[in-house]
């Protein structure tokens, strides 16, 4: 259901801006205007996953080997992942970089 | 009371018709610039006589607010404020609309400070003219009291689910005690369906409601809501005309007073219209074609009725009771003219402001204006707006 918000006419717009589709700001790509992207370095990681839990946006997910990437179509780049990292592991590079 | 005139205060009568209305959640701020409105409906509540909740709240902003959320989750909402307060519900106003939460909420119009002031005039609700709720001027207790019962029912309506103010002049009507006739608990039950709303905040369903809007949808969600104001105007008549065939009270957008031959019209809202009554009969009886237009509907805007309503006058004299200061003078004027420009015969007009922060207007000035409109005709200049009755 959920379009790209361009492609709304008025007359789409549901009553009073309803959203009655849960989660389908995963139709979006909410995070394509950071200006900072968390870097990892898996040589210093413990996959612990204090980052997956402390992501405001849900934007980190596990891989199969167990390390944690955030999902950069996602990721605002608040860098709270990096901030809450025990190892260090995780540094906040510029995005145009 | 059912069948009886009674005396009361106007506030009570307010209160009493949310009662009959059998509201689900009231929140007020109870402190000043409040009226025995919420004082009433907090006695009604704690005595058991209305279920509902009453949640006092720190400010109007929260009032607003907590409205906001109990409305979302299917409660039948009011609140009550005046003048600071409305102004400091501002900017939850137009989330209420926007959300299209069908939240009812009486005011009793105030000036707003400074100087200093609690009495009446239509600035507050003037300077919260464009927050998209449905807005209609009352100008007696019964009109107080109907239009109180018919807003929650338009409020509601499926085809429109928008917020609606009923403006009341404070002090001028909000405490003073007047006849009222109130119809039956059966009468109001069989008019007014329990709320049905279309969506609500519920863990079973889970939506998204007050979400935010990029630059590329935020025109189209604007537009969305403009259009659906407008449309709840053949419902806003539906409602009227039923009530009316209920209680024999018939209520339209523009009502007329003794316009038949008129060549000359005074427009007035909210209470000073029974006094320009008044006005009205002892010109008449001097011979004067003077008639009245009371404009009871303020939002949507009824442009049809203003333009028929004003066919074939000469002059017509409008009166504001809030000042757009540095501006074109009065709000209720200027959009008059705006909607007449286009007309090939438009009336001239003469803008008055009157009655500002509690001034009193009597019948003889309503008289003066219409001399001095009179006078204006002739002019090959007329003034943009005059105050009148202002010492110096």
């Amino acid at each position: 259901m959920a379009k790209p918000i361009d492609q709304f006419s008025w007359q789409d717009i549901p009553l009073g801006c309803v959203v009655d589709e849960p989660g389908n700001a995963r139709a979006y790509k909410t995070g394509d205007w950071k200006s900072q992207r968390p870097s990892v370095d898996t040589t210093k990681c413990i996959k612990c996953g204090v980052c997956w839990v402390f992501c405001p946006d849900a934007a980190i997910y596990k891989t199969e080997d167990g390390y944690f990437f955030a999902n950069l179509d996602y990721c605002k780049g608040c860098g709270i992942c990096a901030r809450e990292c025990w190892t260090g592991c995780i540094t906040m590079v510029e995005e145009e970089k | 009371m059912t069948g009886k005139r009674i005396g009361m205060e106007v506030s009570i009568a307010a209160a009493e018709a949310v009662k009959m209305a059998n509201a689900d959640c009231i929140a007020a701020y109870p402190i000043t610039p409040q009226t025995h409105i919420v004082e009433h409906l907090s006695e009604l509540v704690a005595d058991g006589e209305l279920d509902a909740e009453f949640i006092p709240v720190e400010s109007e902003h929260s009032a607003l607010s907590v409205c906001a959320g109990t409305s979302a989750v299917g409660a039948r909402t009011y609140t009550a404020t005046s003048a600071q307060g409305l102004a400091l519900m501002n900017e939850i106003l137009f989330i209420v609309s926007a959300m299209r939460l069908p939240v009812v909420m009486t005011v009793a119009n105030r000036a707003l400070s400074g100087p200093l002031s609690i009495w009446n005039d239509h600035s507050d609700i003037m300077a919260a003219r464009d927050c998209g709720w449905i807005q209609i001027f009352t100008e007696n207790i019964q009109d107080v009291f109907d239009q109180s019962i018919c807003a929650f029912k338009i409020a509601e309506d499926r085809r429109v689910l928008m917020p609606t103010i009923v403006n009341l002049d404070g002090f001028t009507l909000s405490h003073v005690v007047e006849p009222i006739e109130f119809p039956s608990q059966e009468m109001i039950n069989g008019f007014l369906p329990p709320y049905r709303p279309l969506y609500t905040l519920h863990p079973d369903k889970p939506l998204t409601m007050g979400a935010f809007g990029m630059p590329e949808i935020f025109s189209e969600a604007r537009k969305a809501q403009d259009v659906a104001l407008r449309n709840s105007y053949p419902v806003i008549l539906e409602v009227w005309k039923e009530w009316g065939e209920l209680t024999g009270r018939r209520y339209q957008p523009v009502e007329k007073y003794r316009m038949e031959e008129a060549k000359i019209a005074l427009l007035t809202m909210g209470s000073f219209s029974e006094v320009a009554e008044e006005a009205v009969d002892r010109m008449r009886e001097k011979g004067t074609a003077v008639g009245l237009l009371k404009l009871r509907l303020w939002r949507p805007f009824p442009f049809d009725e203003i333009r028929q309503s004003t066919k074939g006058l000469e002059m017509l004299v409008i009166m504001d009771r809030a000042l757009s200061t540095g501006g074109v003078g009065g709000p209720v004027c200027s959009e008059i003219k705006s909607v007449l420009y286009h007309q090939t015969k438009a009336p001239k007009i003469a803008s008055f402001i009157v009655g500002l922060g509690g001034r009193d207007v009597p019948p003889e000035q309503f008289e003066e204006m219409v001399e001095r409109a009179l006078k204006m005709k002739g002019k090959k200049k007329i003034e943009d707006f005059t105050t009148v009755g202002i010492r110096g």
